[in-house]
């Protein structure tokens, strides 16, 4: 550093670089982290668990300590009927997402309401929770927030697991854990542009949508159909099950890989699914030696397409 | 090499780290390559190779991302700085050793992270996909020492001044650390939400900006004064190209998510910040186009210049694309379509790839002392690279541009992708091309160590005639 020039010249680097990082660091994330949260964050955040990539609950990204969405039709205590509502099952040791850890994160508004009125702060990951979202007017705006049903109505995580039968049990957690995995985002977009995907993918999301999610796996080489609102435009389970077997089941012209070993060692009723004679059944359909394509077999409930699915299908 | 990990730093021979991340890199090159064939291969024809969890698409993409950014850009930059940032100083690297135990480290730490990225062990965000572990490593391990080594190399140099190729070099080393470190805190720290997309494109955005554009520029201002013998056109334009590079580049990183619902401050602020990219942009190449003056037969007659001036000429319609598709003008109609991906081949096949192939000929060739095995076959190289670049570049723009147009019409998503197809198999032809180059040099490099005539004491390579 025999010149003076140099001594200046790493200070302004300093200076530029530092500048440059406050800038583009510091004032956006000010500014993002303070937004209000959406339902539809509360939903998601609820819904996904605290991390869908790599995480230490997690390391094999295989969908490992993720909460179960379940749909109540009863009250789980009580067994009286009630209008169907979404709830959030996080057993014991699931880890909670940062919308329970940090309700900073919220957002003004949700953040008091989730606190006071959902009692959030009272969960704990060791012993499990339940959770859902309700509304509420805070300072004349109507908000969603969470609510802690474990502290408020008593609900444990087992008891409410076990009041609900397998149908409407949803695994979207596991689910968009494996979206990540398998990186359907190299292809598909969950983001709906703000200029011209109106029409066809439905509405861009909004500021608050995304609060507590991560990761965001927005997607940027769109070479197939934006999914944010995929259930939508098509709910047929069938249909999704054809697909992901083998798309060109159902579009002939899709460029979209088979997704066949999501299904895993066994079908519905056990039996251990022969991959091979498929495929040779599938060639001799597509040289005109057969006139139906084979039948995709029935997943088993614990199989990962099973949970892909759940999440597909909750991406409404 | 594992000879030389456990050698005394006097002991090993100058110029051998060089070697090791020259071969290194050229064999990164040579698979990421392959990966990145292989993946176009996928999307022209779904089928093949198909219902296999490892060989899926959504496996394989990232592999080759990375593959081609840290095995074979960063190591070529790697090999660079070994032999350039010392021979800029009349000095010798300050720690061999510690060089030899870089690409070693390098190496281990980079196919680990592959082979955890190829099972779908991901942190699901684009560009920093590796899991938080292997940032980690790649900050404490891979940038770290590598920073160590240039900074001191710099700071023991016998000459007075230090030349610009050193500034980008001392400060890109710094950069990508930085970047490293901060662009991996939603991992690290659980940001979520809106800051952890926008941390990624932080980073995304950064590696590119900071560590990827400026040290590839270094090179080529070394490499054209040294072999033309013209020196540098203008220092101060230099000058101007550096502090241009550390303001304009580091800010724009929101430009890349011009369609999510960010603050719209933020997105006017990054693309007003993109256009002036064009600052240090045309900078650096009227720098180095004038420096050529009177010397413009070397890009006929020279393999390296040859390299080096074509990958300057592609960094006028990189950055005329660069700066103006992120301004909401433009930008709505190409966003996340193929043309995005023809950019990025652009910076990272067309431009960058050519500056690094330029600096791992000449560094070999000179470090070995030995000169190039085969001109023909060199030149076979480059022509294989040019031609599939631009095949890969033509026809993935034009399926860009087919797919924006198919979004403002709103036909349905499936005729797009009908429309695409024949792109598709043109790109995976003009990749293919690239790889099979890649075996040429790597052949080629290989002769060269064992059969390129010596080149006397006190010569340089690009004094000898070639022989074949
Ligand atoms: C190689 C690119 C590619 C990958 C990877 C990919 N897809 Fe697709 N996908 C497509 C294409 C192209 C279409 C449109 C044609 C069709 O319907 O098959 C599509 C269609 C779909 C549709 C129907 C969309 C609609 O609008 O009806 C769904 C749902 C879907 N994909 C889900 C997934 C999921 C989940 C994954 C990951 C497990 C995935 N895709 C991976 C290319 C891909
Ligand atoms: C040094 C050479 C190369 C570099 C540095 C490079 C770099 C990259 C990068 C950065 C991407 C991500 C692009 C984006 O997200 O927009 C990418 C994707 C890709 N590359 Fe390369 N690449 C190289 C060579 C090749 C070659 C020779 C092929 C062969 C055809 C190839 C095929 C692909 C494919 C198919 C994708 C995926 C594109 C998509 O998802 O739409 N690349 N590459």
């Amino acid at each position: 550093m025999a010149f003076r020039e140099y001594k200046i010249g790493t200070r302004l680097f300093g200076v530029a670089l530092g500048g440059s990082m406050m800038i583009t660091l510091y004032f956006p994330t000010i500014d993002m982290t303070s937004v209000q949260a959406t339902e539809v964050a509360l939903r998601k955040a609820l819904s996904a668990g605290r991390q869908n990539g790599f995480a230490y609950e997690d390391p094999f990204v295989t969908g490992e300590g993720k909460p179960v969405t379940v749909v109540l039709r009863k009250d789980p205590v009580t067994g009286e009927k009630m209008e169907p509502m979404e709830a959030y099952v996080f057993p014991p040791g699931t880890p909670f997402p940062s919308a329970i850890r940090h309700p900073r994160t919220l957002g003004s508004g949700v953040k008091e309401l989730s606190l006071q009125q959902g009692r959030i702060g009272e969960a704990d990951e060791s012993r499990g929770a339940v959770f859902y979202v309700d509304h509420a007017t805070y300072q004349g705006e109507k908000l969603a927030y969470i609510v802690n049903a474990t502290a408020i109505k008593g609900w444990q995580p087992e008891q409410v697991l076990a009041s609900v039968p397998e149908e409407d049990k949803k695994y979207i957690g596991t689910g968009k854990t494996l979206f990540v995995r398998e990186q359907c985002w190299w292809c598909h977009t969950l983001l709906p542009e703000q200029t011209q995907d109106w029409q066809y993918f439905g509405v861009p999301p909004r500021l608050g949508d995304f609060n507590s999610e991560g990761p965001t796996a927005f997607g940027s080489d769109r070479k197939a159909p934006d999914l944010l609102h995929v259930a939508s435009r098509n709910s047929s389970r069938e249909w999704m099950l054809m697909h992901f077997f083998n798309p060109r089941l159902v579009q002939p012209h899709s460029i979209m890989p088979r997704f066949d070993y999501l299904w895993d060692e066994v079908d519905a009723n056990g039996n251990k699914i022969d991959y091979a004679a498929w495929r040779k059944a599938y060639e001799e359909y597509e040289e005109g030696k057969r006139i139906y394509p084979p039948e995709v077999p029935e997943p088993h409930p614990d199989s990962r397409i099973r949970k892909l699915v759940d999440f597909i299908l909750s991406l409404k | 090499m594992f000879k030389y990990l456990f050698a005394r730093n006097e002991d090993i021979p100058p110029g051998t780290a060089a070697v090791y991340f020259g071969y290194s890199s050229i064999i990164w090159f040579i698979i990421g390559t392959g990966l990145g064939s292989f993946n176009a291969a996928k999307l022209a024809f779904p089928d093949f190779v198909t219902g296999s969890e490892l060989f899926a698409f959504g496996h394989m993409r990232q592999v080759h991302v990375h593959a081609v950014i840290f095995g074979w850009i960063s190591m070529a930059f790697a090999m660079a700085m070994m032999y350039i940032t010392p021979a800029l100083g009349n000095t010798r690297l300050w720690s061999e050793k510690l060089g030899v135990w870089n690409c070693f480290l390098w190496n281990v730490g980079l196919s680990l992270g592959l082979t955890l990225l190829w099972t779908g062990m991901t942190s699901g965000r684009e560009y920093s996909d590796f899991p938080w572990i292997i940032d980690l490593y790649i900050a404490a391990f891979i940038a770290l020492p590598l920073a160590i080594n240039v900074w001191m190399t710099i700071l023991k140099r016998r000459t007075q001044g230090i030349y610009t190729t050193n500034w980008f070099f001392g400060a890109g080393v710094f950069m990508v650390t930085i970047v490293f470190l901060v662009g991996n805190t939603p991992e690290w720290f659980q940001l979520t939400g809106l800051s952890e997309a926008y941390l990624t494109w932080w980073f995304a955005h950064n590696v590119l900006g900071l560590w990827i554009t400026p040290v590839a520029a270094a090179i080529a201002y070394y490499t054209v004064p040294k072999i033309t013998g013209n020196p540098l056109y203008s220092h101060r334009i230099g000058h101007l190209h550096f502090w241009s590079v550390v303001v304009f580049y580091s800010t724009p990183a929101a430009h890349h998510l011009m369609s999510a619902p960010l603050p719209e401050w933020l997105k006017s602020f990054a693309s007003v910040e993109g256009v002036l990219i064009l600052v240090p942009a045309i900078a650096f190449v009227s720098n180095l186009l004038l420096t050529m003056t009177g010397k413009w037969h070397y890009f006929v007659d020279n393999l390296e210049i040859k390299f080096t001036i074509t990958g300057v000429l592609l960094a006028i319609p990189l950055n005329m694309q660069g700066g103006f598709q992120q301004t909401r003008a433009i930008n709505w109609y190409i966003h996340g379509t193929g043309w995005i991906v023809a950019h990025a081949h652009l910076a990272l096949l067309g431009f960058s790839t050519f500056l690094e192939a330029a600096a791992v000929y000449y560094g070999l060739q000179t470090i070995m002392r030995r000169k190039l095995y085969s001109l023909t076959l060199g030149n076979f190289h480059f022509w294989l690279l040019l031609i599939g670049f631009a095949t890969y570049w033509i026809s993935m723009t034009i399926a860009g541009l087919i797919q924006g147009a198919a979004k403002i019409y709103e036909v349905p998503y499936i005729d797009t992708v009908i429309a695409e197809h024949p792109y598709m198999i043109a790109r995976w032809v003009g990749g293919t091309l690239v790889f099979t180059s890649n075996i040429v040099w790597l052949y080629n490099m290989w002769m060269t160590a064992r059969a390129g005539t010596e080149i006397p004491a006190g010569r340089l390579p690009h004094e000898l005639a070639y022989e074949r």
